[in-house]
């Protein structure tokens, strides 16, 4: 059961990885374009997209959790909501920075090494493929300023049942900042789609 | 909020719009300082080739591009100042169109109407109006990508008019269309005004679009405006009609050109391969003396064609090149 917080966190960081995909089709089609003409907010444009994913992706992971609970997993409910929040701020991080990429790059073959260079060392340098403590001190170094590793182990704490400790905490604070960080920066690149 | 526009007013004012691409260090002047001005109430033209700056004119006049240089007021607002005043009174059909094909149209519609303010009920009903006005009145569930070409771009049409604007900028409407979908969108076109009053700036690259939907064309090339007018006084500034003649062989053709080029009115023939080609002021009265003339000289022409100037003629003259290319 040591997988499950590993999984819902590569599940946040994949499903938004790749809505920029998505994006870079709507542009293709003019979407984008229709949209903006619009007096909507930009702001709103962007944040309405990473809502509908977030929502997609609560409720894959409820899925993920319940085929757990199949299979044995025994965590309190508090734990399972709190789990849930953490990786909707998550996958809120990515999806916002997904479609910034998207957006720049406006092509697919820019965009996929982009995402998969992201990708790589994030969920190396994160111990959900392999756990940290086998790795050489230098690596354990690296992945500690890696900040979706304390989101994993914040996760691993929640589903251990900790609540409240500095360890939960440092996670959740920091998936909040990479959502404040991955907004601001998603609303700066649709508002210079119209410079 | 902008006084209410008056037929007969300026709906576009712009002054000097210009923009500038940077791409991989150098500078692409797309739009070199247009002026462009369009009454409420008109359909205006804005034709030229592929490159010539017309998407891009019209993104700076619907918000969507920041003039490098220049001023506009759109709609009655400042393009600059009151962006929200524009955006609120301009509907948008972009060249490349407005849906992902696994949308549903008429969710599309209201969903689009939404991001204007327009509470579900209101869109709902605009939505089945507008699509019913534009032949399209059973796509509500369709997918997009399930329409045929005309029907999507009609479509495009329909959300760009969701929010009733009193200006509509179509951005190569029939592009990719059959000459049968074309005809029946300029007539939805042509009814958008004519019944809804509402003012159409409109661009393409195909000549008998511009020929026979606009009140008034602009014709644009490299970025300037080179013409402006009606499509007759656009013509009218043509060396008259053009006559083509195919001869059976090249040195007929030779010896007919220079028959031709000794009529009254007539300008130096250009000759390619069989084909001689000249313009006259009259082509109607000339015909007669010019068969007259190849009879008298003993050479026949396998066949004989006068055409009116066209649009293409026109900017021809203008820029040497044709539209075509
Ligand atoms: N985003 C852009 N970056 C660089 N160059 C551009 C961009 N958009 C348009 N251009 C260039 O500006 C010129 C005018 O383009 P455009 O306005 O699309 O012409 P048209 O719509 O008349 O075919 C072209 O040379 C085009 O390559
Ligand atoms: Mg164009």
């Amino acid at each position: 059961m040591v997988f499950v917080p590993g999984l819902l966190v590569q599940l946040g960081i994949f499903g938004g990885l790749f809505v920029g995909f998505g994006i870079i089709a709507e542009w293709r089609a003019g979407v984008i374009d229709r949209m903006m003409v619009t007096p909507a907010s930009r702001t709103a444009l962007i944040a309405g997209r990473v809502l509908r994913d977030v929502v997609v992706l609560v409720a894959q992971a409820i899925i993920l959790i319940s085929c757990a609970f199949l299979f044995g997993l025994r965590v309190p409910l508090w734990a399972i909501a709190a789990g849930l929040v953490l990786i909707g701020l998550l996958g809120a991080a990515f999806s916002f920075l997904s479609y910034a990429f998207g957006l720049i790059t406006k092509s697919e073959d820019a965009f996929a090494p982009l995402v998969n260079s992201l990708a790589l060392p994030v969920l190396l340098l994160s111990g959900i493929l392999l756990p940290m403590s086998l790795a050489p001190a230098w690596l354990q170094a690296l992945a500690s300023i890696n900040p979706f590793k304390h989101v994993v182990d914040a996760l691993r704490a929640i589903f251990r049942g900790e609540i409240g400790t500095p360890e939960v905490a440092l996670g959740v604070a920091l998936a909040a900042v990479l959502v404040v960080l991955g907004a601001w920066f998603g609303n700066r690149v649709f508002e210079g789609q119209t410079k | 909020m902008g006084a209410e526009i008056q037929a007969g007013q300026a709906m576009i004012e712009a002054r000097q719009l210009k923009r500038d691409f940077k791409a991989r260090g150098r500078t692409i002047e797309a739009v070199r300082g247009v002026d462009i001005d369009v009454a409420a109430g008109e359909i205006v033209g804005f034709l030229g080739p592929n490159g010539a700056g017309k998407t891009t004119t019209l993104k700076m006049l619907t918000t969507l591009l920041r003039p490098t240089d220049g001023s506009a007021t759109v709609a009655g607002f400042d393009l600059r100042r009151d962006p929200q005043g524009v955006r609120r009174n301009i509907g948008y059909v972009g060249q490349a169109g407005s849906t992902i094909g696994s949308a549903r149209a008429g969710e599309e519609i209201v969903s689009h109407a939404r991001l204007y303010g327009i509470d579900a009920a209101t869109a709902n009903d605009r939505a089945r109006n507008l699509l019913a006005a534009l032949d399209l009145a059973d796509v509500w569930d369709r997918k997009c990508g399930s329409l045929s070409g005309g029907q999507r771009r009609r479509l495009d049409i329909v959300m760009g008019l969701i929010h009733n604007p009193r200006l509509v900028f179509l951005d190569e409407p029939s592009t990719g269309l059959d000459p049968q979908s074309r005809a029946n969108l300029w007539t939805h076109i042509r009814k958008l005004r004519d019944e809804l009053g509402t003012t159409v700036f409109i661009t393409t690259h195909y000549m008998d679009e511009a020929d026979s939907l606009s009140d008034r064309l602009l014709i644009i090339d490299k970025g300037e405006i080179v013409a402006e007018g009606t499509p007759a006084e656009l013509k009218k500034k043509v060396r008259g009609d053009t006559i083509t003649l195919t001869m059976r062989e090249e040195k007929d053709a030779t010896e007919a050109a220079g028959v031709a080029g000794l009529l009254a009115g007539a300008d130096a023939p250009a000759t390619d391969g069989h084909i001689v080609r000249f313009h006259v002021s009259e082509g109607a009265s000339t015909l007669p003396v010019l068969l007259a003339e190849l009879a008298r000289a003993g050479i026949e022409a396998i066949g004989v064609e006068v055409n009116r100037p066209t649009l293409d003629d026109v900017f021809l003259t203008l820029t040497g090149r044709s539209l075509r290319d």
